[in-house]
């Protein structure tokens, strides 16, 4: 099957602009800006079932027809902060199809009527945000940005923004307080962005590859689009394969697909031909599955992989072969954390703090059956507390990792 | 008014405004849910995550949106994690739980979070005693900690934030109520956090650190041991402290205080005042104190404190009983009769002024109020008065600032119009340079100095921005002395006046004139009938003198000179100053810390101050001392009971009919709730249960005739070529007496320095930094350079009270080094 | 100085906020001001607060959220290694023991000549590249992928070389 997303891999030089214009570039903006009504856009990509692809996984459509109208002027900022350790697939779609992101990009923001619109990208992703610099002009050059465009009095301009090394800049509302110039760190919710985001004025926030989808939903339609995928899950699907695999990189494959096909049939399998012990589905946050058969044979959805016990996420898929141990892979995720908690919290402050204590001493093998147990305690003290969700991912692996692989923590313990 | 809401908390209904956050309402319902980020007057922020609890709403039917009925009752909805209290705002039907165990369970979670990286130094703790935390920590805390010692934080512990306020970092518990205190509140963001994460660290780089005028209010909001002032850092333990409340003497907004005391061996054990700490009073001045208010206390203790009555005995001073002290002079100013003159300042209570003006009036001398700054007769007709509340004052007003920079003279003004501003109220700004308010202006208009009457008439005319004043539901008018000597100000104060009645903003409450007094009681002396006196010199020449907390020898090498040449001077005052040198008769006055008393602030409301500490020597309290002497004139007048003095003063005087020390007593409940036994919540402000004052009527609010006299066109000085226009300015940390016997205020004064627009300097060949030498009206001096390139040229700005004496606007000339030549 | 120096560039920034939110300004004016030394210095704080009508602490307090803002100097070069958990699992703690041994150096210090600092950093987001690092200089950050430690000693003698030459 052609690529939805990765087209750059079915087309040579597709980062050219006459090069994405000859295969249909621009057209969807064009007819949504010269032949839809904003309200039309929102309600075709509401019907497509297009779920963001940020992680959370909230309706595309019904997000955009939050937007407050009663509140102007708009704005709508592109979430290209991509930090999930394990996740990459936003950079390649900006480096290899720039347009495409940034076609969907200006199509929402046509669509909730924002004239102005920010990409907030990390800053490790300094060439990707000059190269998009680039690309933004030589949109404005060929009158796919900037005034009263095809014609219409309807005006756009994209700048990118970058951060400087801070994860929980992911979060939407902490991106905004960055891109505002403060400190990242989140904002209480609600309210929530479509009524008071930058500026405290209504912004819409999706990620990269959710804008990227946009145009060809609008060209082929969103019935099309449902067609594509499972019914909870519509369409395609970017997945970041990484860890002990023979060929990590990113897959775009239908929702749907399975682990097995994902880590086998693209992945090439596991490396030196080893068994897979875990799996984390989204990146760092993730819960650990348990990998057997009936594991490796689950759809990837977002319904289907919660059967599992856990959550699709961003779908960065890390795969731990039977080498691993998972108390040294927690003890990798608690370093992220505590370093990324912004600190504005106490539990995910103190407890990552604490946390991370625990399992430096319990990997270093000074630890004692009791530390497991007071860190899988303290995990649970800060579920459901924190002031955002990052608090909560923090706790994900350690929480499983003791609970699904008990024997890994025992090995490790004096009694 | 605004609509009510009811809910549930811990199964008791309360209804409450619609808007407040779930802490206040529980709060205004008598429960205490425990906090440590939120403050009431902050936005709310929800990162201690200290106050969660379990909130259910009404479930709706999702097709009807009808509320779903079980049993009768609406069916309750509870979000399946704990919520914060201090985020999530009432709504109707609301039920909350904030001690079910699941609530408790997530409560302890925190403090237990919270100790995992705190010293629990609380027996070495400032705050110890008055501490939220220690306080959750003995109701929940575990008997044992599940964290090892040994992986605690160790963090600096003594780092002083500037020459204030000092920061313990192990006992920072990251809630950021200092941090948006000077951000949202002050305005002055010199607070931040330093790295992410487990590293947060409070830090300020400004130069001074920590600058602001408004730093203590984080001490007292600091809900730790973290942040505490230079001042009472380990001087005591709070439960030993008595509590007195006071009103502040450092400025007319006259923000309502409470004075901490302790019996201590120091001091010989002597009870003596530990700090100073905010009353609350919403209408004047919240729960907040400026630095000056707060550490200037000192100068009451200085060492420099007159003990005994003297009077001079072969050109010395020497110790006599009060009797012949006071005989002495009584007989002086009798035989002077004709050339009486009492000359009293501010700083006096409204008792002394009232008995000091009776004794001028009966023995047929003259009262002459001490400052440079005219105006009190409109502030009675037109001032502000009772219901007036800057802090009820928003969109749609307007407020207008003139001549004055309210940052260095009424620093809780600023902040609170400051806040105006920032709920919509049209702030303007007219001065001749930048000043700290600007910043929160809608329309600054500069003006050279001399064209205040100028500016204020044209105001009245023409412009968008006088058009917006006009319109505006209320206008309040501040009118300063920037620039401005008594004349200056009169006729700035009867063209303000002019301007409010013009555009109808006179007579209601939130309407009207405010002066921007140089002392905390001159309103009170205006009250009861002083006046100042444009040419001082001319008036004490030659005079048989009483002057009553005043030091004009010291402050004026001019009036120095007139004194000499007085008949007689009798001088009344609480320290030793440059004008007891040349008594002929001194008597030691009691500070306000040992007395009862009454002020007046500028907004006009009349308040109770009283005795906290025992009295210094054989002082005695200013209108006693005055009832002495007039008795020994054969005038008799009340000098044993403050309070019968003030019901004298209410009797004879229209504006305080009403009025006695029972009616100013008098408290209503205030929001936000402070006290009731967990202080912290407001901080450690104290609750007001000695009286709030009362604003008193002015004359246009009950209907009296407001006739302002024409504005007297006065020629402004301009000076020659080559001559500069000199004129005073108000700084808050001068040299006045309050701020150099106050070692800790003493450190910000720097030195006396006058300021020039950097053409100005270039062009008369100065060098910035460096001293320069300046004739002022024929006086001398000394005294450094700095620039302002907002200052226009050919003006030099001279602070007041900073070593160079300077009434009202001179013309200066620039001395050539050593020769004293003129260049 | 800031202004004065790069006066294109500031405009450039400031133009892409509404005026009265130009305090957005203040993460792409750090890294102009970081340009030359590789941090930011006392002036550029003061610089870039009274451009933006901000106080210094708010931008020292911005400057120590962020872990590419440097307040200290360090090498010209600050080499990032990923070492997180996708990247650790396919040899980067490995990768960054042998660098050190051959730098001579710990993490956090610097080479002798002071052209490289070796840091340790969280995903990177090329995880199907690793070993992986950025280096941070004065152009800007530059991925390097898929590397080896011989060639990592390779790019540093290049660094060296125009280095050299620069001088
Ligand atoms: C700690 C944290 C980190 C996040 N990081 C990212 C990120 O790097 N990229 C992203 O698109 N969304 C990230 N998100 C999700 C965003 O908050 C937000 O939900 C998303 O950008 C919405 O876009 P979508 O609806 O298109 O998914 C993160 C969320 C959290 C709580
Ligand atoms: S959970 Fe709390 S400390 Fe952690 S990142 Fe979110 S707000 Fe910051
Ligand atoms: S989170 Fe509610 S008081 Fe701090």
């Amino acid at each position: 099957m052609a690529h939805i997303l990765l087209r750059h891999r079915d087309i040579p030089d597709f980062n050219k602009l006459n090069v994405y214009k000859k295969n249909g570039g621009f057209a969807a903006f064009k007819k949504a800006v010269t032949r839809m009504k904003p309200t039309e856009v929102t309600g075709e990509v509401t019907k497509s079932g297009l779920r963001g692809r940020g992680g959370a996984g909230f309706p595309t459509g019904m997000k955009w027809s939050f937007i407050d109208k009663n509140n102007w002027p708009h704005y709508v900022v592109a979430n290209a902060d991509e930090s999930e350790p394990g996740t990459f697939k936003d950079r390649e779609i900006m480096e290899s199809n720039p347009f495409q992101f940034l076609e969907g990009l200006a199509i929402g923001c046509y669509a909730v009527g924002a004239n102005v619109a920010y990409v907030y990208l990390r800053g490790e992703f300094w060439q990707v945000a000059a190269f998009l610099d680039e690309k933004i002009a030589e949109m404005e050059e060929a009158g796919f940005l900037g005034e009263n465009l095809f014609g219409t009095d309807y005006s756009l301009k994209i700048y990118t923004h970058l951060g400087a090394g801070a994860y929980i800049c992911g979060e939407e509302t902490a991106l905004l307080e960055s891109l505002e110039g403060k400190r990242g760190q989140p904002r209480v919710r609600p309210p929530f962005p479509p009524s008071y985001g930058l500026y405290g004025k209504p912004t819409i926030i999706n990620n990269v590859e959710t804008f990227t989808n946009v145009p060809p939903i609008l060209t082929n339609g969103a019935d099309w689009y449902k067609s594509i995928g499972t019914a909870d899950s519509a369409g395609v699907k970017i997945f970041s394969l990484s860890g002990r695999v023979r060929k990590p990189g990113n897959y775009e494959l239908p929702f749907g697909a399975t682990f097995r096909q994902l880590i086998y049939e693209h992945g090439m399998g596991v490396q030196d031909g080893r068994s897979v012990k875990a799996i984390m589905p989204a990146g760092a946050s993730s819960s650990l599955i348990v990998v057997d058969d009936k594991v490796l044979d689950t759809p990837m959805d977002y319904s289907s992989v919660r059967t599992v016990g856990s959550d699709l996420g961003s779908a960065s898929v890390i795969v731990l072969d039977d080498t691993v141990d998972i108390d040294w892979v927690i003890n990798k995720t608690i370093h992220f954390f505590k370093h990324e908690s912004c600190g504005k919290c106490t539990p995910c402050r103190e407890g990552n703090y604490w946390m991370k204590n625990l399992t430096d001493r319990i990997h270093a093998g000074t630890g004692s059956d009791d530390d497991v147990k007071l860190l899988l305690n303290v995990a649970r003290q800060m579920q459901g507390t924190c002031l955002c969700a990052l608090g909560e991912f923090s706790t994900m692996a350690v929480v499983t990792g003791i609970e699904r692989f008990p024997q890994d923590f025992k090995k490790k313990t004096k009694a | 008014m605004t609509k009510q809401v009811t809910l549930t908390i811990n199964g008791k209904q309360v209804t409450v405004p619609e808007g407040l956050t779930v802490a206040d309402a529980a709060k205004v319902a008598g429960i205490d849910i425990p906090v440590f980020c939120h403050h009431p007057k902050l936005e709310p922020v929800g990162m201690c995550r200290m106050c969660l609890v379990e909130i259910g709403r009404p479930m709706l039917d999702r097709a009807s949106g009808q509320v779903v009925m079980e049993n009768g009752q609406p069916k309750i909805q509870f979000m399946p994690k704990l919520e914060t209290a201090c985020t999530n705002r009432v709504s109707e039907g609301m039920v909350v739980m904030t001690s079910s165990e699941k609530a408790v369970s997530g409560q302890k979670g925190t403090v237990e979070f919270l100790l995992t990286s705190h010293p629990l130094d609380c027996p070495v703790c400032d705050k110890g005693g008055e501490c939220p935390l220690q306080n959750l920590t003995m109701q929940f805390g575990p008997g044992k900690s599940r964290f090892i010692y040994d992986e605690k934080l160790h963090l600096d512990k003594q780092v002083p934030l500037g020459e204030l306020i000092w920061l313990d970092r192990e006992r920072c518990i990251q809630c950021a109520r200092c941090i948006r205190f000077q951000d949202e509140i002050a305005g002055e963001a010199v607070l931040g956090f330093d790295d992410r994460g487990r590293g947060t660290q409070i830090i300020s780089v400004s130069d001074p650190g920590f600058d602001s005028v408004f730093s203590g209010n984080t001490t007292d909001i600091c809900p730790v041991g973290a942040l505490t002032t230079a001042d009472f850092r380990f001087g005591a333990r709070p439960w030993e402290l008595e509590a007195q409340a006071s009103i502040c003497t450092q400025c007319p907004v006259g923000c309502n205080t409470t004075l901490n005391t302790r019996r201590e061996a120091k001091a010989g054990g002597d009870v003596v005042v530990k700090r100073v700490m905010p009353r609350q009073n919403e209408e004047v001045n919240e729960i907040w104190l400026c630095d000056k208010g707060r550490f200037a206390y000192h100068y009451t203790e200085s060492k420099e404190r007159l003990t005994k009555p003297m009077i001079r005995k072969d050109g010395k001073l020497a110790r006599v009983p009060w009797n012949a002290a006071t005989k002495f002079a009584a007989e002086k100013f009798s035989a002077h009769k004709k050339d009486f003159v009492v000359l009293a300042s501010g700083r006096l209570a409204n008792e002394d002024l009232f008995n000091l003006k009776s004794l001028a009036d009966t023995a047929g001398g003259t009262a002459i109020l001490y400052s440079d700054m005219g105006g009190g007769e409109l502030t009675q007709l037109v001032g502000v008065g009772a219901g007036t509340n800057i802090g009820t004052m928003g969109k749609g007003d307007a407020i207008l600032v003139i001549a004055s920079d309210l940052y260095e003279e009424a620093p809780i003004w600023w902040l609170r119009i400051k806040q105006a501003a920032d709920r919509g109220a049209t702030l303007i700004v007219a001065n001749p340079r930048q000043t700290k308010l600007d910043r929160f202006a809608k329309y600054t208009i500069r003006y050279a100095y001399g064209d205040e009457m100028k500016t204020v008439a044209d105001f009245g005319k023409k412009s968008k921005i006088a058009d917006e004043f006009a319109k505006a539901k209320n206008a309040m008018v501040f009118f300063g002395s920037e620039g401005l000597g008594v004349n200056g100000t009169s006729a700035l104060a009867s063209a303000c006046a002019a301007l409010l009645k013009e555009s109808d903003h006179v007579g209601r409450p939130n309407n009207g004139l405010v002066g921007v007094w140089q002392r905390a009681n001159d309103q009170g002396a205006f009250e009861v009938g002083f006046k100042p006196e444009a040419d001082l010199e001319k008036a004490l020449k030659g005079k048989a003198v009483y002057i009553v907390g005043a030091d004009p020898v010291g402050d004026d090498p001019n009036l120095a000179k007139a004194l000499k040449g007085a008949k007689f001077v009798a001088v009344q005052d609480i320290l030793e100053t440059a004008t007891t040198e040349i008594a002929d008769a001194v008597f030691p006055a009691q500070a306000f810390t040992e007395r009862e008393g009454t002020y007046v602030s500028g907004e006009r409301r009349v308040q109770r101050f009283h005795a906290a500490v025992p009295i210094k020597g054989d002082s005695k309290p200013d209108f006693a001392i005055v009832s002495m002497v007039a008795r020994q004139m054969g005038i008799i007048l009340e000098g044993s009971s403050p309070s019968v003095v003030f019901d004298i003063l209410a009797n004879s005087i229209d504006a305080f009919n009403e009025l006695s020390y029972e009616k100013l007593a008098e408290v209503h409940g205030q929001w936000p709730i402070v006290g009731r036994g967990d202080l912290y919540y407001g901080g450690t402000t104290y609750e007001n249960t000695r009286g709030l004052g009362v604003q008193l009527v002015p004359v246009a609010q009950v209907g009296g005739t407001v006739r302002i006299s024409k504005v007297r066109k006065e020629a402004a000085l301009r000076p020659k070529e080559k001559e500069l226009l000199a004129v005073p300015v108000n700084k808050l940390y001068d040299l006045g007496v309050t701020i150099q016997s106050a070692e800790l205020l003493g450190q910000r004064v720097g030195e006396a320095f006058v300021a020039m627009n950097p053409v100005t300097v270039k062009k008369l060949g100065l060098e910035v930094g460096k001293p320069a030498k300046i004739s002022f009206d024929g006086v001398n001096v000394e005294a450094v350079l700095k620039v302002d390139d907002t200052i226009s040229t050919g003006v030099v700005l001279v602070p007041r009270s900073m070593g160079i004496a300077i009434r009202e606007p001179v013309v200066a000339r620039v001395l050539r080094s050593e020769s004293g030549k003129v260049k | 100085m800031l202004l004065q120096k790069y006066s294109k560039e500031v405009k450039q920034i400031l133009s892409k906020y509404p005026p009265e939110h130009k305090r957005s300004a203040v993460m792409p004016l750090l890294y102009l001001a970081q340009r030359e030394e590789g941090y930011v210095n006392k002036e550029a704080m003061q610089n870039i607060a009274s451009l933006l009508d901000i106080t210094e602490t708010d931008v020292a307090s911005i400057i120590g959220f962020y872990t590419l803002y440097h307040d200290k100097k360090a090498g010209k070069y600050r080499m990032q290694v990923c070492t997180d958990l996708p990247c650790a699992l396919r040899g980067a703690d490995e990768f960054l023991e042998n660098l050190c041994g051959n730098l001579g150096v710990k993490v956090g210090e610097t080479t002798e000549d002071g052209l490289v600092t070796l840091e340790e950093v969280m995903c990177l987001a090329a995880c199907d590249r690793a070993p992986m690092f950025q280096t941070q200089g004065p152009d800007g950050i530059e991925y390097h992928e898929y590397m080896t430690v011989d060639r990592t000693m390779e790019l540093i003698e290049a660094l060296k070389q125009t280095e050299k030459e620069s001088k």
